[in-house]
C-alpha cells in the first residue's frame, strides 16, 4: 500500500535554534499514525509544517513532505489552499478557542465545503447537516443554526471533526484532540474518531501526550523528544518492548504504582466535612435580585484521614475545586460544617481562623498564575512564616530555614533570589510546595497540582508528595479529574458529581469494586495501557 | 432586553445628577449669584436692591442647597439646584447672558455641527479600517513598518498644524475651497470639504494603529488559525473572520462616540466659521457665558449616556454571547 | 539676590526627588532593572530618552526663579529691596535675548523688518521702507560663525560623551569608548553618542547665533522667537508630567479599592468615574478654568506678581486636566486588580492570612506598575498636544505666559497677512513635534516591553 503522507528529514529553526532535527516518518493509507511526545518535543510543530501553518519566524531548513507524491513545499500558496482542509484537514486541542465565537457552528461547517466542493446552498446545508449527523450531534438541523457557545466541549469537538470530515480529505491530523475535555467525554469523542477511521479508511495523523490514549488508538508510534524521533514502531511490538530508554521511562511514568497500602483499620479523623453547602447567587432580572442559586457544593460529608491522603476525584464543574476553597474558608459557607479537630472553621472570623490557617495549606493546579511573578521565591515562601508567625524571626536565620526547604523540596538553596519566571512547570510546582510547607501545616489540599504537568514531572511531584508525607505525616486532600493517578497517591478515595458525593471508600475498594455507576463510567472512560505494561510494573 | 434598557435609563437619572451637581458647584460655589448680579450689571451703582431683582429676574434668588425658609419636603426641593436641575431633565436650557433661547439655539445649530462630524466620522471609520486591515495583510512586511512610523508622525502633529496648513495651501495658495463659511443647504459642501479631509487626516495616525492592533489581536487567536486550517485564503480569513469579530472591540470605542457627533468639534468649527454647536461653545467660554456651558455639558453626559447604551445594544447585535 | 519658590516649581522639583528615589528602589530589583534595560536596547528608545532628558534640562533650569536685589543696603538691617521682575536660570542663559526687543515682526535671520513703514527722511519727504533691526549684526560672517559654532558643539557633545565614560568606569577610556561604539555594549551607546552630539551641535549653533541673529525671527511685539520657544518647553513639560503626577495617586488609590473590596465601594467608584467620564473633556475643563478664572479674580492677594498670576492659573489647570484625566486609567485598573484578586497567588496569601493592605502593596500593586507606567508616558504626548488646543479655546494657561499653544494662538491671528508671518507658527510646532514624536516612540517601546501580552 503506498503511504499517503511522507515526511523526509524535516528540520526547523528559528534563528540559529533547531527546533526540529531531521524528523520522517510515513503515514500509510487507512491507518492511525501516533506522534507522541512530552510539551516542547516539536509534535505540534510538526503538524503545523505539513499544514505550512508555521509562524513567519520559523523556516523550514532542509526536508521535504510529499502527500501522495506531491511535494507541499513546492506548491504556491493558493494550490497549498486547495490542499488544506480538503486532502488534509486538521482538529485543534481547545474546541473552546478553535471554533469561532461569532458564526453559527453550521455556517463554519458550510464555509469549508463552500470553498473546496462549490456545492449550491442548499446542497451544503444538506451536506453539513448529514456531517453533524455522522459525528453524533443530536438534533443537527436545529443544532445548525447555533453558536460555539452554546455547545458543550465534546459537542464543539464534534463540529471541529465535521468540519474536517466536509471535504473527505486523505489524512486528518488531530492534535490533541481530547485533552482539554473530560474523560467521559473524551472516550466519546475517541470511539467517535475510530468509528468515522473504520467506516471511512481514514488516514490520521493523532498527536498526543498520553501513552494510554495512544495504546488505544494507534496502529503505528513515533516518540519525539527535542525535536527528535527517538522510536518508531508498530503499536504492539512498542509496548511490549520499547526499545529506546526515554521511551522506557515514559511508559513507566504513564503506569500508576499500585502501591499496596494500609487500608485496614480505620484511622484517626484530622477533618471531617459535615453536610457542607455552598451556593453561588444568580442574580437575574429588573433589580439583579437573586432569583436562585447554583448549588455548587450540595450537602458533601467527608473526612480526611490523618498522616493519609483522601484524593476527591470529579469532572470539571463538579464542585470539587469548591469545597477546597471552602475547607480554606476562602469562599462562604451556606450551610455544613468543617471540623478541625474539635473546632467548627464554618462561619469563623479571620483572626479566630489565623490559628487554623497554619494548620491547612493549600497547593495550586496552575504553576503559573501561582506565584506572584515580582516576587523572589524566598519572599513567596518567607511571606508566609511572617504572616502566621511559624519559624525563625530573624532574617537570617529565616534564610536558612528557606534554603532547607528548597533543598527539602529538591531544588537548589540558591533559588532563593530568583523570580519565578525563570522556573520550568515542575520547579514552580516544587516551588509552590516549599510554599505551603514552610508553616508546618497539618493539611495541604492539593488543587490538581499536576494536571499541567508532562507524565515524566508528574510522577516525580507525586514521588515527591508520598516523601513528604512520610517525613511529617501531613495529611493531603488530593483534588483531581484524573482517577488514573489516584492510586498512586491516595489512601481514600471521594467521587463527587453535580455537588455531590457519589461513593468514598478506600483506593483499592472502590477502584477495583466501584459501586455506583457514575464511578463505574469514570474508570471504563479512563484510557487504559495495555495489561502486560502494567503487569511489568509490578 | 427591554428591561435592560429601563435599567440603564434609570442608572443613568443618578448620574446625571451627578453631572448636575458637578457643573452647579463649579460655577455657583466659586461664582455666587450675587457675584453674577455684581458681574452683569457693571461694577459700578450696584445696589443690594439692584442685585435682589436682577437675581429674581433670572430665577437665582433661592438657596443653593438647603432652603431653611421651606417646610417638609420643600426644603430641599425648593432651592436653585433642584429647580435648575429640574429644568435641565426637561431639556429646558434657559436662555443666555445675550439673552437668547439656548434651546432653539442648540436645535438651530446641530445640523452645521452634524455636517462636519458626521461625514468625518464615516469617512474615518472606513479608511482607517481599510488601512489597518492592508497593514495586517502584509504584517511585517516593509509597507508595513513605514506606515506605522508615518502613523507615529502623524500622530505626533499637533492637530492644529493640519488646520492651519491645510488652510493655507488649499485655500489660500491654490484657492481650491473658500477659507471659512457655512451655508445651508447642497452648497455647504464646499465649505464642509476641507475640515472632513482634515478631521481625517489628523486622526489617521492613531486610528490605524489602533485598528491595526485590534486586528493583530485576532489573527493570533486559534480560530483564526482553523479558518487556515479550512483552506481559506488570507483575504477570506481576514475578512469574513478577523473583520467580523475584531468588530466587537471596535464598537465599543466606537458606538459611543456616534451620539456626541451632534456636540461637533470644537477646534474644527471655531476655525472654518461653521456656526454649530461647536463654535457655539468656544464662544460661550470667550464670553463666559455659563447658561450656554452648563447647558453644552448637561446635553454631553446625556449624549455620552445615550452612547453607552447603544454599544450595549450594538453588543447584543453582533456578538451572539451577550444577551442583555 | 533670592531664589523665588513658585507652586509649580516645587511640584517639578519634588517630581525630581521622586523619580531619584524611585531610580534607587528599582535599581535595588535585578528583575525591573533588567526590564528597564531591554527598553534601552532599541536605539530609537535612548535617542528618544536623550531627546526627552534635554528638554527635562531646560525644564529644570526654568524652573529656578530668582530675583535680584536693587539695592544692596541689607547692611543697616532694613528689608531688601528687591527689582519687580523674577528670573529663572533659563533667562539669565538668554539675557541678550531679553534685551534685544524690535518693533515688530521680522523673519529668521532678517536684518530689516518684515513689513515697510511710514518713514520721514532728512528731506522731510515720506516713504515706505523696511527698517533695519536694532539688534543683529551687520557682518555678513553666518558661515564663519555657524563653523565655529558647530566646532563648539562637537566639543561640548563630546565633553558629555567624556564624562559618562568616567562615570560608566574609571578604567580604560579608549577601550571603552570602542567597545560602546562598536556596538559591543547591550545597551546602544553609539545613538546615544551621536544624538547627544547632533543636539550639542544644533543648540550651540542656535544659542551662538542668537547673540547677533533673531534666528527664528521675532513676533508682533518684536519679541525673539527662539526664546519664546525655549520658555515654552517649561510650560509643555509641566503639563505633560505634572498632571499624571497628581492623578496617579487618586486613580491608583480608588482603582485599587474599587477592584478589590467590591461592593458599595466598588459601586461609589464606578459611580463617581462613570459620571466625570460621562462630562465631555474639553467641556468640563473650559467649566473648571472659568470657573477658576473667577475665582482669582476675586482673590488678588494670592498672588504678589504676574508671574505668580501665571503660575497659579498653571498649577489650576494641571489639577483640572488631572481631575478630567483619571478616570481611564482608574478602570483599567479596577479590571486589571480584579483579575489579579483572582489570581492563585492571592488565594496563597489570602490561605496564608495575609491581611488587605499587605495584599495589596505585595501582590497587587507591583502587578499594576506596567500599565501605569505605560499609561503615564501615553498620557504625556496626549497632554502636550493639549495644552495647544486648550491655549486656543481661551481655557489653556495665562495669555502672558510663554507656552507653545498661546505661539500659535496669536500667530493664528495674523495668518491672513501675505505673505504669511509663517515663523511663530512653525517654531512651536517644531519644537512640539520633536517633544512629542520622541514621548510617542518612546512610549511605544515601553509599552512593547512591559505588556506582558507582547510577550
Amino acid at each position: 500500500m503506498g503511504s499517503i503522507l511522507t515526511v523526509e528529514n524535516l528540520s526547523l529553526a528559528i534563528g540559529k535554534e533547531k527546533l526540529l532535527k531531521s524528523v520522517s516518518f510515513k503515514i500509510k493509507k487507512g491507518e492511525i499514525f501516533a506522534l507522541v511526545g512530552e510539551s516542547g518535543s516539536g509534535k505540534s510543530l510538526t503538524s503545523l509544517t505539513i499544514m505550512r501553518l508555521l509562524p513567519d519566524v520559523i523556516s523550514v531548513s532542509s526536508g521535504d513532505i510529499k502527500l501522495k507524491n506531491r511535494s507541499l513545499f513546492v506548491l504556491p500558496e493558493y494550490q497549498m489552499q486547495k490542499v488544506r482542509g480538503k486532502s488534509i484537514a486538521m482538529i485543534f486541542q481547545e474546541p473552546m478557542s478553535a471554533l469561532n465565537p461569532v458564526m453559527t457552528v453550521g455556517e463554519q461547517v458550510a464555509e469549508v465545503i463552500k470553498i473546496h466542493l462549490g456545492l449550491k446552498k442548499d446542497a451544503i446545508k444538506k451536506k453539513a447537516i448529514s456531517l453533524f449527523d455522522e459525528v453524533a450531534l443530536k438534533d443537527p438541523q436545529e443544532r445548525y443554526h447555533w453558536y460555539p457557545h452554546q455547545l458543550s466541549g465534546g459537542q464543539k469537538q464534534r463540529v471541529m471533526i465535521a468540519i474536517a470530515l466536509a471535504c473527505e480529505p486523505d489524512l486528518l491530523i488531530a492534535d490533541e484532540p481530547t485533552t482539554a475535555l473530560d474523560v467521559t467525554i473524551q472516550a466519546q469523542v475517541l470511539k467517535l474518531l475510530k468509528k468515522i477511521q473504520a467506516e471511512r479508511n481514514l488516514s490520521i495523523l493523532f498527536i498526543t501526550h498520553d501513552m494510554a490514549v495512544v495504546s488505544q488508538m494507534a496502529d503505528r508510534i513515533a516518540v519525539m523528544r527535542y525535536g527528535e524521533i527517538v522510536e518508531q514502531a508498530v503499536c504492539q511490538a512498542f509496548f511490549n518492548a520499547p526499545q529506546h530508554p526515554y521511551t522506557k521511562k515514559l511508559l513507566k511514568d504513564a503506569a500508576k504504582t499500585k502501591e499496596e497500602r494500609e487500608t485496614k483499620q480505620q484511622s484517626d479523623r484530622l477533618l471531617e466535612v459535615e453536610n457542607l453547602k455552598v451556593y453561588f447567587p444568580i442574580k437575574k432580572g429588573f433589580f439583579q435580585r437573586t432569583v436562585g442559586y447554583v448549588k455548587a457544593v450540595d450537602g458533601v460529608t467527608l473526612s480526611i484521614p490523618k498522616g493519609k491522603t483522601l484524593a476527591l476525584v470529579g469532572e470539571s464543574g463538579s464542585g470539587k475545586s469548591t469545597i477546597g476553597r471552602a475547607i480554606l474558608s476562602l469562599v462562604p459557607i451556606a450551610d455544613g460544617t468543617v471540623r478541625f479537630g474539635r473546632q467548627n472553621l464554618a462561619g469563623l472570623d479571620q483572626t479566630a481562623l489565623k490559628p487554623y490557617r497554619r494548620k491547612i495549606q493549600v497547593v495550586f493546579q496552575d504553576p503559573f498564575s501561582a506565584l506572584n511573578p515580582r516576587m523572589t521565591i524566598g519572599d513567596i515562601i518567607r511571606e508566609g512564616m511572617i504572616s502566621l508567625g511559624v519559624g525563625p524571626k530573624e532574617k537570617t536565620l529565616q534564610d536558612e530555614y528557606i534554603r532547607e526547604l528548597l533543598l527539602k523540596v529538591e531544588l537548589k538553596e540558591e533559588y532563593v533570589h530568583r523570580y519565578p519566571h525563570e522556573f520550568s512547570g515542575g520547579q514552580r510546582q516544587r516551588i509552590g510546595i516549599a510554599r505551603a510547607l514552610a508553616v508546618k501545616p497539618e493539611l495541604i489540599i492539593c488543587d490538581e497540582p499536576t494536571s499541567a504537568l508532562d507524565v515524566s514531572v508528574r510522577s516525580q511531584i507525586l514521588e515527591l508528595l508520598r516523601k513528604l508525607q512520610q517525613e511529617s505525616g501531613v495529611s493531603y486532600l488530593f483534588i483531581t479529574h484524573d482517577l488514573s493517578i489516584v492510586p498512586a497517591i491516595a489512601d481514600e478515595v471521594a467521587v463527587m458529581k453535580e455537588g455531590k458525593i457519589v461513593e468514598q471508600g478506600p483506593v483499592m475498594q472502590v477502584m477495583e469494586n466501584p459501586q455506583h455507576a457514575y464511578t463505574q463510567v469514570l474508570l471504563e472512560s479512563a484510557p487504559k495501557l495495555p495489561y502486560t505494561i502494567q503487569k511489568r510494573k509490578k | 432586553m427591554f428591561a435592560y434598557i429601563i435599567r440603564r435609563i434609570l442608572y443613568a437619572i443618578p448620574i446625571l445628577i451627578g453631572v448636575n451637581l458637578i457643573t452647579f458647584m463649579l460655577f455657583f460655589m466659586v461664582n455666587s449669584p450675587d457675584d453674577m448680579a455684581r458681574a452683569q450689571l457693571g461694577a459700578k451703582q450696584v445696589t443690594p436692591e439692584l442685585i435682589a431683582s436682577w437675581k429674581e429676574e433670572k430665577g437665582y434668588d433661592k438657596p443653593l442647597f438647603v432652603n431653611h425658609h421651606a417646610e417638609g419636603i420643600a426644603t430641599v426641593t425648593d432651592t436653585l439646584f433642584v429647580q435648575e436641575s429640574l429644568k435641565l431633565f426637561r431639556f429646558d436650557f434657559g436662555f443666555s447672558d445675550a439673552n437668547r433661547d439656548i434651546g432653539s439655539d442648540i436645535k438651530e445649530r446641530m445640523w452645521p455641527s452634524l455636517a462636519i462630524a458626521l461625514p468625518t466620522f464615516l469617512i474615518a471609520l472606513v479608511t482607517n479600517i481599510s488601512l489597518a486591515l492592508l497593514l495586517v495583510l502584509f504584517r511585517g512586511s516593509a509597507l508595513d513598518t513605514g506606515m506605522m512610523v508615518v502613523a507615529v508622525m502623524i500622530m505626533s502633529i499637533s492637530g492644529l498644524f493640519y488646520i492651519i496648513a491645510g488652510q493655507v495651501i488649499f485655500s489660500k495658495m491654490w484657492h481650491w475651497v473658500p477659507i471659512s463659511g457655512y451655508e445651508d443647504g447642497w452648497g455647504s459642501i464646499k465649505f464642509i470639504i476641507l475640515p472632513v479631509m482634515i478631521g481625517v487626516f489628523a486622526g489617521m495616525g492613531a486610528g490605524v494603529r489602533w485598528y491595526r492592533s485590534i486586528f493583530l489581536e485576532q489573527i493570533n487567536q486559534d480560530y483564526v488559525r482553523t479558518a487556515r486550517a479550512k483552506g481559506l485564503s488570507e483575504l477570506k480569513v481576514l475578512f469574513g473572520h478577523v473583520l467580523r469579530n475584531g468588530m466587537l472591540p471596535i464598537l465599543t470605542g466606537v458606538v459611543v462616540i456616534i451620539p456626541s457627533l451632534f456636540m461637533g468639534s470644537l477646534i474644527m468649527e471655531s476655525f472654518f466659521g461653521i456656526p454649530g454647536l461647536g463654535s457655539y461653545t468656544i464662544d460661550a467660554i470667550n464670553a463666559q457665558d455659563f447658561a450656554i456651558v452648563k447647558a453644552m455639558v448637561f446635553l454631553g453626559s446625556v449624549l455620552y449616556i445615550v452612547g453607552l447604551i447603544l454599544t450595549d445594544i450594538s453588543y447584543t447585535l453582533f456578538d451572539p454571547r451577550v444577551k442583555l | 539676590m533670592s531664589i523665588v519658590l513658585l507652586w509649580t516649581d516645587i511640584l517639578v522639583w519634588l517630581l525630581v526627588i521622586v523619580l531619584l528615589v524611585w531610580g534607587r528602589v528599582i535599581s535595588r530589583s535585578p528583575q525591573v532593572k533588567k526590564q528597564w534595560h531591554t527598553i534601552f536596547k532599541s536605539s530609537i528608545a535612548m535617542a528618544s530618552a536623550i531627546i526627552l532628558l534635554f528638554y527635562l534640562l531646560f525644564t529644570l533650569l526654568d524652573s529656578v526663579h530668582l530675583r535680584f536685589a536693587a539695592h544692596s543696603t541689607a547692611s543697616n538691617g532694613q528689608t531688601v529691596q528687591y527689582k519687580g521682575d523674577t528670573v529663572s536660570l533659563l533667562d539669565l542663559i538668554f539675557t541678550h535675548n531679553l534685551k534685544s526687543t524690535e518693533r515688530t515682526y521680522s523673519a529668521p535671520f532678517a536684518t530689516h523688518e518684515y513689513s515697510k513703514s511710514v518713514v520721514v527722511d532728512d528731506k522731510g519727504v515720506t516713504r515706505q521702507a523696511y527698517l533695519p533691526l536694532k539688534h543683529v549684526s551687520r557682518n555678513d560672517d553666518l558661515l564663519v560663525k555657524s563653523f565655529y559654532a558647530v566646532l563648539l558643539g562637537i566639543l561640548i557633545g563630546s565633553l558629555i560623551i567624556v564624562l559618562h565614560l568616567f562615570w560608566q568606569s574609571s578604567g580604560n577610556f579608549r577601550e571603552l569608548f570602542w567597545r560602546n561604539w562598536k556596538a559591543e555594549s547591550t545597551l546602544p551607546w553609539r545613538t546615544a553618542y551621536l544624538t547627544i552630539i547632533i543636539l550639542a551641535v544644533l543648540l550651540t549653533w542656535l544659542y551662538m547665533l542668537s547673540f547677533d541673529y533673531h534666528v527664528l525671527g521675532t513676533d508682533k511685539v518684536g519679541g525673539d522667537v527662539l526664546y519664546q520657544s525655549f520658555k515654552s518647553i517649561r510650560t509643555g513639560v509641566l503639563i505633560g508630567i505634572l498632571t499624571t503626577l497628581i492623578m496617579l495617586p487618586v486613580a491608583i488609590l480608588l482603582g485599587v479599592s474599587a477592584g478589590l473590596f467590591g461592593g458599595w465601594v466598588d459601586d461609589a467608584i464606578q459611580y463617581l468615574y462613570t459620571t466625570l467620564s460621562s462630562i465631555p473633556g474639553v467641556l468640563l475643563i473650559a467649566a473648571g478654568v472659568l470657573s477658576m478664572q473667577v475665582m482669582m479674580d476675586a482673590h488678588p492677594g494670592w498672588f504678589e506678581t504676574t508671574l505668580e498670576r501665571s503660575d497659579l492659573r498653571l498649577l489650576f489647570l494641571i489639577m483640572i486636566l488631572g481631575i478630567t484625566s483619571w478616570t481611564g486609567l482608574c478602570r483599567m485598573l479596577r479590571a486589571e486588580t480584579l483579575r489579579i484578586s483572582q489570581m492563585e497567588f492571592v488565594t496563597a496569601a489570602k490561605a496564608f492570612g495575609v491581611g488587605k493592605f499587605m495584599i495589596i502593596l505585595r501582590h497587587i500593586v507591583p502587578n499594576l506598575m506596567h500599565i501605569i507606567l505605560i499609561s503615564v508616558v501615553l498620557d504625556f504626548s496626549g497632554l502636550v498636544l493639549a495644552e495647544a488646543v486648550l491655549s486656543y479655546v481661551g481655557v489653556g494657561v495665562d495669555p502672558t505666559m510663554y507656552s507653545w499653544g498661546n505661539m500659535i494662538n496669536q500667530a493664528r491671528l495674523e495668518m491672513a497677512r501675505d505673505p504669511m508671518v509663517w515663523w511663530s507658527l512653525f517654531s512651536a510646532f517644531v519644537f512640539m513635534f520633536i517633544l512629542v514624536l520622541a514621548a510617542n516612540l518612546l512610549s511605544d517601546r515601553v509599552q512593547t516591553v512591559l505588556d506582558p501580552r507582547n510577550r
